[in-house]
């Protein structure tokens, strides 16, 4: 039922070098994930070629923020085969970042919340005020964090992934709660991210901005990948019945 | 033996004339209680913080140990501390028993254990929410721990608070080792059981007056404390 089109995605694109060729491609086979004893994930097979942006879409618990969870290492799968180029994803998580669908926010000051993540990494604090200021929080750099909006927080947890300098990047709905002007903030930054060679896997309900940001489209229903496309063709003419439903607003799961 | 309304009076006049022999013994049992609560946290703290980021065979009888030490009685401690302590004992040559050193001992091994299980449920509770996102980011125990302890430092505050209140309050672990000898090791609760029992019931009022005040002293330093904490947003 999977309509993947791989040579198109393995294809060569006029995209820099990833920075370690070693972590990518992604090569998932056969993954299964129960989650208290209801699967989740039944068999689900995916190649992610080494650049670009790739939205993953799909409707309410079809099981997408748990996908990425496994591909970051957090999760083991019941049953399957997930290989980052040729290592598992606990030894690559490190050189990750995952921005959570609920941003995780310490106790601290809006600062001091970069920099714990630069201080852990080893990384100089200067960049604190740069990262602050793409995200357009540098005015509110003493806030306590746990008072931001809900807006204000997926933006500082983007910053805070960005801190770790990651070769890929989650993003899991990074943009739920932005408004117009805040999204366009951070999907600039993702391009820019793609542009600098960082691997973007991103979770999203909006179609006009996979259509923006993405080159491919995974959708994910009934615990598989139903269709894996480039995402102008995904969008124009999806192969999957699922897609085609949930385009149409259709899909309920 | 004087009557009551005379002691009440008497009372008020030590504290408010700042009686010598008053001041001494409120000062020392700050210092031994003060200095057991630090000692206190110094262990109970990072072994707290280490259970509840751990999972390991037999957990669940520690936490039973920790919940159970929390409730060890005084007079058990005082007696413990001073079996090791006495000339006989196997710490004997160290010559500290009828000290405040001593003193400090019986009470950090009493509050410890509570310092301990109370910072294990608070961490573990922070560290529920905090957990995905630390894997996330590759930290080492000693890093997850610190961060722990920072985040947590208003509830860690009151849970040290709370250690201090037992340790002040206290009474049968420091006559034991402490011998209730008065300038060297006499304290707020040996001194109101002595004079008590001496019938000086002016000085042992005046006294309990100031160990409530510091009970209640500690009591408006844990609400202050949770409601700055509500205030920068760090409950
Ligand atoms: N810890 C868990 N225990 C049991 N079930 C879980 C657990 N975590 C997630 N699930 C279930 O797994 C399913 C998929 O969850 P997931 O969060 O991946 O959905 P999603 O595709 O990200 O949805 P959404 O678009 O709403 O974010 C859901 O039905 C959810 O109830
Ligand atoms: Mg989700």
């Amino acid at each position: 039922m999977s309509s993947i089109d791989t040579a198109a995605l393995l294809r060569p694109q006029a995209l820099p070098e990833a920075r370690y060729a070693n972590l990518l491609p992604l090569r998932v086979r056969g993954l299964e994930l129960s989650c208290g004893g209801t699967p989740i994930l039944t068999g689900l097979n995916l190649d992610l070629s080494p650049h670009g942006c790739t939205a993953i879409m799909g409707p309410n618990g079809a099981g997408k923020s748990l996908l990425l969870k496994v591909l970051h290492g957090l999760l083991t799968p019941t049953a399957g085969e997930v290989c980052w180029g040729s290592q598992p994803p606990a030894a690559v998580t490190a050189r990750q970042a995952l921005v959570f669908q609920k941003p995780v926010l310490l106790r601290r000051s809006v600062a001091a919340n970069i920099d714990f993540v630069l201080k852990a990494r080893g990384k100089p604090r200067q960049a604190r005020d740069a990262l602050l200021d793409r995200v357009g929080l540098l005015h509110k750099a003493r806030a306590p964090a746990r008072r931001l909006s809900g807006g204000e927080a997926q933006r500082l947890a983007l910053a805070r992934a960005l801190a770790t300098d990651p070769e890929v990047l989650f993003l899991d709905e990074a943009t739920a709660s932005l408004d117009p002007s805040s999204v366009q903030v951070i999907e600039t930054i993702v391009q820019d991210a793609c542009a600098r060679g960082i691997r973007v896997i991103c979770v999203t309900h909006d179609s006009g901005q996979a259509r923006r940001i993405a080159d491919d489209v995974v959708f994910l229903h009934g615990g598989r990948v139903a269709e894996h496309s480039p995402a102008d063709r995904f969008f124009s003419a999806p192969q999957s019945p699922a897609a085609r439903a949930y385009l149409d607003g259709r899909l309920v799961l | 033996m004087q009557g009551i309304g005379e002691a009440v009076s008497l009372a008020i006049q030590l504290v408010i004339t700042g009686n010598a022999d008053l001041f001494e013994i409120v000062a020392l049992s700050l210092r031994v209680s003060l200095s057991a609560t630090f000692f206190a946290c110094l262990i109970g703290l990072p072994l707290g913080a280490l259970v509840a980021i751990s999972r390991f065979p037999g957990r669940g009888a520690v936490l039973v140990l920790m919940n159970a030490l929390m409730g060890l009685p005084p007079v058990v401690v005082g007696l413990l501390v001073y079996l090791h302590l006495s000339r006989s004992g196997p710490l004997g040559f160290l010559g500290l028993l009828y000290t405040p050193s001593a003193m400090i001992i019986a009470q950090t091994i009493l509050i410890a254990p509570i310092v301990a299980a109370l910072s294990r449920q608070v961490l573990e509770d922070l560290h529920g929410e905090y957990a995905e996102q630390f894997r996330s980011l590759c930290l080492t125990r000693g890093q997850t721990v610190s961060a722990l302890l920072w985040d947590a430092r208003y509830s860690l505050l009151t849970v040290s608070l709370a250690g201090f209140g037992r340790a002040v309050a206290e009474v049968g672990a420091v006559i034991i080792v402490g011998g209730n000898i008065d300038h060297l090791t006499r304290v707020m609760t040996t001194a109101i059981a002595l004079e008590t029992s001496k019938g000086d019931l002016a000085l042992a009022l005046a006294l309990g007056l100031v160990l409530l005040v510091i009970a209640l002293g500690v009591n408006a330093a844990v609400q202050s404390l949770r409601m700055s904490a509500r205030r920068h947003a760090y409950v």
